[in-house]
């Protein structure tokens, strides 16, 4: 019997959403299984380290990681998983794009440990303990991965070769790669494996949209209920669809909630944050300073949702360190 | 921190219609200005990406400088209204990513305002040669 392809699955700084999403796949994993070898999977098998250091180098036919790298952890794993896996996939929004855990890049590691270890109302820690790099206990050392400043995408760590987008994945995306890598129809690399047309474009509300958008209150979901069958845009809500990638099945809208952009830019796009701010900005309706404040005061966080999956992947990829919040 | 040699970058966008007619103006008037900031003409204020900003600051610009006509002059009837809502968010959003705000600025400045050019350039350069230079953290 010819040897099955080898596939790996890791999770970096993830929510463990995308092995969710890859359990989603329901009983076309066994499919999956059947013609493939799964070599590691943290979330569900018993592999260690040292199993995969074992193997020879370019012995896996494909890694899908997922998460972003925010800890030297993660960055020994995904270099040691390039050494092993000839393909390596970017696998949701955290390793495409850097993700939700990529917002810490508006803050520092000492801003993010003085919250997590001090300053919320339900923690207790006398001792005012916080994680070190090397400490001795009984005169044993006890040595912990080192937290970074600042937050990366998996790109920015080692070459990626494809991307597959999404907070998480949908099925049918994750299932397509699956068949193209096994079938060796693959697009060529450096691909994100989604059309590239905006969210927008494929959008279920779409006819909704009229010739000229305009702005006069922006209202959030928070607070206002939003029509289901007309474009949140033109309701006035902060929809990311125009500087969105499309591909995702448009999930967030059939539920009735605005895109908040996990799929990312499209190919032309290198800042999907500024894409949409311009975007947005435009279709505003005041023309004075006064007017415009008015209306932008009504966009609580523009930073966290324009950015909220792609801030390290951004062009200024973090606030600067130094500058007090 | 600024050093005694530190000359900043600006990278200027000017307007077709209005703000580089007037730093045409201020070169055949001879007005003699900074020359720290090389001007890139588009042909409206309105064109002005907020990718454009950010690109240049990761580029190594000290600063931008968007130029365009006044309130209800602009040659496309809007343009400015456009560049003037941009500008605004942006400057919110620049402040999150720790940009000094005298980094970007947005000045509407007509055909024969030449010397409001040498005024502007001149103020921006000065506040930016205190400011310092603009260097990305990267870690």
């Amino acid at each position: 019997m010819a040897a099955k392809p080898k596939v790996a699955f890791y999770w970096c700084a993830s929510c463990g959403g995308c092995e969710e999403a890859v359990v989603d796949l329901n009983e076309t994993i066994l499919t999956v299984v059947d013609a493939v070898d799964i070599v590691l999977w943290p979330v569900a098998m018993d592999f260690k380290k040292h199993d995969v250091e074992a193997m020879p180098d370019q012995s896996i036919a494909v890694a899908f990681i997922n998460g972003a790298v925010r800890m030297s952890e993660q960055e020994e794993w995904v270099h040691l998983l390039r050494r092993k896996a000839q393909t390596v996939v970017a696998f949701g929004s955290c390793a495409h794009l850097g993700g939700i855990p990529g917002l810490a890049n508006l803050n520092t590691r000492r801003e993010v440990f003085d919250t997590c270890y001090a300053d919320v109302p339900s923690l207790q820690n006398p001792a005012a303990t916080r994680p070190q790099g090397t400490s001795v206990q009984d005169h044993l050392t006890l040595t912990l991965p080192e937290f970074f400043d600042t937050v990366k995408a998996l790109d920015q760590v080692v070459g990626v070769d494809y991307y597959l987008p999404g907070c998480a994945p949908p099925a049918d995306l994750i299932w397509g790669a699956i068949q193209a890598i096994l079938a060796g129809t693959l697009p060529p690399k450096g691909a994100v494996l989604s059309p590239n047309k905006a969210a927008c474009d494929v959008c279920p509300r779409k006819d909704s949209k009229p010739e000229r958008l305009e702005i006069a209150e922006v209202k959030r979901v928070a607070t206002h209920i939003a029509d289901p069958d007309t474009c949140f845009l033109a309701q006035g809500f902060v929809c990311m669809g125009p500087a969105t990638r499309g591909g995702c099945g448009s999930r967030c809208v059939e539920g009735n909630m605005p895109c908040r952009g996990c799929f990312g830019p499209m190919d032309e796009v290198s800042d999907q944050g500024a894409k949409f701010l311009s975007a947005f900005a435009s279709v505003l309706a005041p023309k004075d300073e006064a007017g415009i404040d008015r209306l932008l005061d009504q966009v609580p966080d523009p930073t966290g949702t324009f950015y909220r999956f792609s801030l390290p992947t951004s062009l200024l990829r973090r606030r600067r360190i130094g500058v007090p919040v | 921190m600024a050093t005694a040699t530190f000359e900043p970058r600006i990278v200027a966008f000017f307007c077709n219609w209005c703000t580089y007619t007037a730093s045409d103006l201020a070169g055949t008037a001879r007005l003699a200005y900074e020359p720290n900031a090389p001007v890139i003409r588009v042909m409206c204020s309105g064109r002005v990406d907020p990718q454009f900003v950010l690109k240049a600051l990761e580029e190594g610009a000290d600063g931008v400088l968007i130029g365009g006509c006044h309130p209800g002059d602009c040659h496309y009837q809007e343009g400015n209204y456009k560049a003037l809502r941009r500008f605004r968010l942006l400057k919110r959003v620049l402040k999150d990513f720790g940009v000094d705000d005298e980094r970007v600025r947005l000045e509407w400045i007509s055909a024969s305002e030449g010397d409001r050019v040498q005024h502007v350039v001149n103020e921006m350069t000065n506040q930016l040669r205190r400011l310092g230079p603009w260097r990305q953290a990267r870690s």
